[in-house]
């Protein structure tokens, strides 16, 4: 994919997570419209997987920590080739596999997640066992930013440095929002850069919107040898719908039928600009 | 088989079980001042928003973070304050189960454990949403009292006697708006069974948001069979009413449990442990979720798929009174 068209798959899929939810009367639209172009990048200009053969012991990992994104993650898969969209017709449906959180019974995912504070610790240990084996695969993961204060992410933090584990990656959706605020007035985490590099992580700051800033962040080697690296994206929860952005409720809102509409509409819109 | 099955229609539908126990915490709160919530980021699915706003000095919110969430009840409770620590029950009941056993049971500080859309109520968000062991994860800790109120009026009732004994109590409620069942028993003592219906054909002891289909299976069965059912809210998963158990069984009539909650280790396990040790043979079975990984689809659908419904609980007293 050239840049246009990766501009133009973000829009796409971002439709399709509306499409989707829409059906489904459920999910959790914001926070999968705001890591939609990290998805995006990572799947399609980042990660070494193959959906033909996806247990190659040799893949790269991704653990979307923020499980109940999974909206993003299904769409994303789908697009690029793991199983047929149409698959996404029973999500959330009775007997479905396709259920409101990361599951391994879908193609591609790496780790059922959706208790918040899960995923990092897990990465780690990825990462740990890619350093035993000398395996040069490196290990992604999504995490959210009111996921944040869950002491077991700190826990891992610690043993991610302290293992030097510059093959992972940890990804903070930088929303600044969660359910009941903003993640300022819920619990505060600020200056979350300044703490992480005090856990003795190599920090990077990119606009998680710009695909360019994101492909370069997650795809250039570790930022510093010897230190696990913390990317933070910049992002609006509620991306690219004019009256979901920055707008808390849209956490796990699903549209009415005019909503959809215009949801859409703008979509088209914005894909015509590009 | 077309059976008779009554209507939701025909009840008179009261609010969901954790809609009534914020309501009623929010006036208990107005002239209590020591009443203290404690949530994480989980004011909206806990429905205390309009506390947060009303009362802003009783509210605590930890982010998410239920370790914390528990060990800070610990210590609000231990200095005195009324504290409800309320958190979706699948993350408070295994995420924060070392605070529970040390920080609260074993330590003894009194904190009201509140665990809200339990059991299946988050239906297609899956099992990292569902509380299918708390039950069983509780009921092996000392100290820890265990409750699963079947309607608003055991709702309102159990958030009053946790305030007032003071002790550590886990108060597990769903999100489906419940009927008020009973009307002929509104008595309510924790640790007592409330009887809603007696009959000496069949005993159906269920608990939570099961005694309602429960019911209705007791309907349907005297009205298709004409057998007539004791039915039993057990709302107190522990300390179980053994006494009453006891008396149910001693006709030797089959006896049918029901339970939103893993088969291992729950309400029908304590209920066949306590009989058979005291030597009872009664046709016996347990209705809940069996082992595997669970069906997707909502609360009712899952219910329906394992048999928790009227039609489910209805084909297992049929079986066991081989009629
Ligand atoms: C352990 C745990 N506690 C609570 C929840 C319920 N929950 C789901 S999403 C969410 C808010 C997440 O906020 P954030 O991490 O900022 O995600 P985003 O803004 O990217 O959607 C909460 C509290 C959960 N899934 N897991
Ligand atoms: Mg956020």
């Amino acid at each position: 994919m050239n840049n246009k068209e990766l501009e133009l798959n973000s829009i796409n899929l971002r439709k399709n997570i509306l499409k989707y939810i829409y059906k489904a009367k459920a999910g959790h639209t914001g926070g999968s419209l705001s890591c939609t172009d990290i998805l995006n990048v990572l799947y399609n200009k980042v990660l070494n997987v193959d959906p033909d053969n996806f247990s190659d012991p040799d893949r790269d990992r991704y653990i979307q920590s923020k499980g109940h994104s999974v909206e993003a993650l299904y769409v994303t898969l789908a697009n690029r080739g793991f199983f047929p969209e149409s698959d996404l017709e029973t999500l959330c449906q009775y007997q479905s596999h396709y259920i409101g959180h990361p599951t391994k019974k879908v193609n591609g995912v790496e780790q059922n997640t959706g208790a918040l504070g899960h995923g990092l610790s897990i990465s780690v240990g990825e990462a740990i066992a890619a350093k035993l084996d000398k395996k040069s695969y490196r290990v992604y993961t999504l995490l959210g930013d009111g996921e944040l204060p869950e002491g077991s992410n700190w826990e891992a933090f610690l043993s991610a440095a302290h293992y030097k584990l510059d093959n992972l990656y940890a990804i903070l959706d930088y929303n600044q929002q969660q359910i009941t605020g903003s993640t300022q007035e819920v619990m505060n985490t600020d200056s979350i850069s300044d703490k992480l590099e005090a856990f003795g992580w190599a920090i990077k700051e990119v606009d998680g919107h710009n695909l360019l800033q994101l492909e370069d962040a997650l795809n250039s080697g570790p930022v510093e040898n010897g230190k696990p690296n913390f990317i933070i994206a910049h992002t609006i929860k509620g991306k690219g719908v004019s009256y979901m952005e920055r707008v808390v409720k849209w956490h796990h809102g699903v549209p009415n039928p005019e909503q959809y509409e215009q949801a859409q509409k703008e979509l088209n819109e914005s894909a015509a600009l590009i | 088989m077309e059976l008779d099955i009554i209507e939701e229609k025909d009840l008179i539908m009261g609010k969901a079980n954790q809609e009534v126990f914020s309501q009623t915490l929010q006036d208990l709160a107005a002239t209590d001042k020591d009443i203290i919530v404690v949530t994480s980021d989980s004011r909206g699915s806990g429905k205390l928003v309009p506390f947060g706003q009303k009362y802003p000095d009783q509210i605590v919110e930890i982010g998410i973070a239920e370790q914390n969430l528990v060990g800070v009840s610990a210590g609000l409770a231990s200095a005195g304050k009324k504290t409800f620590a309320v958190s979706p029950a699948c993350f408070l009941t295994a995420r924060a189960l070392e605070q529970i056993k040390n920080d609260v049971a074993y330590s003894d500080n009194p904190v009201k454990l509140v665990g809200i859309s339990a059991g299946v109520s988050y239906g297609a968000l899956g099992t990292t949403h569902h509380s299918l062991h708390d039950f069983a994860v509780l009921r092996a800790i000392n100290n820890m009292i265990i409750v699963a109120p079947a309607d608003n009026f055991e709702t309102e009732q159990a958030l009053r006697k946790a305030i007032e004994i003071n002790k550590p109590i886990y108060l597990r409620f769903g999100k489906k708006p419940m009927p008020n069942l009973g009307e002929s028993n509104q008595c309510f003592e924790l640790g007592k069974g409330r009887v809603l219906e007696s009959g000496e054909g069949i005993a159906i002891i269920a608990a939570g948001e099961t005694v309602y289909p429960a019911w209705k299976a007791a309907k349907a069965l005297e009205e298709n069979y004409d057998v007539k059912a004791s039915v039993v809210s057990m709302h107190t998963i522990k300390p179980l009413d053994t006494d009453l158990l006891e008396e149910l069984a001693t006709n030797g009539k089959p006896i049918i449990t029901v339970e939103e909650h893993m088969v291992n280790g729950g309400l029908g396990e304590a209920c066949a442990s306590h009989l058979f040790q005291k030597g009872f043979k009664n046709p016996f079975q347990i209705i809940g979720i069996p082992d595997e990984y669970t069906v997707t689809g909502s609360q009712v659908e899952i219910f329906n798929h394992y048999g928790i419904s009227p039609q489910g609980i209805l084909k297992v007293a049929v079986e066991l009174l081989k009629i």
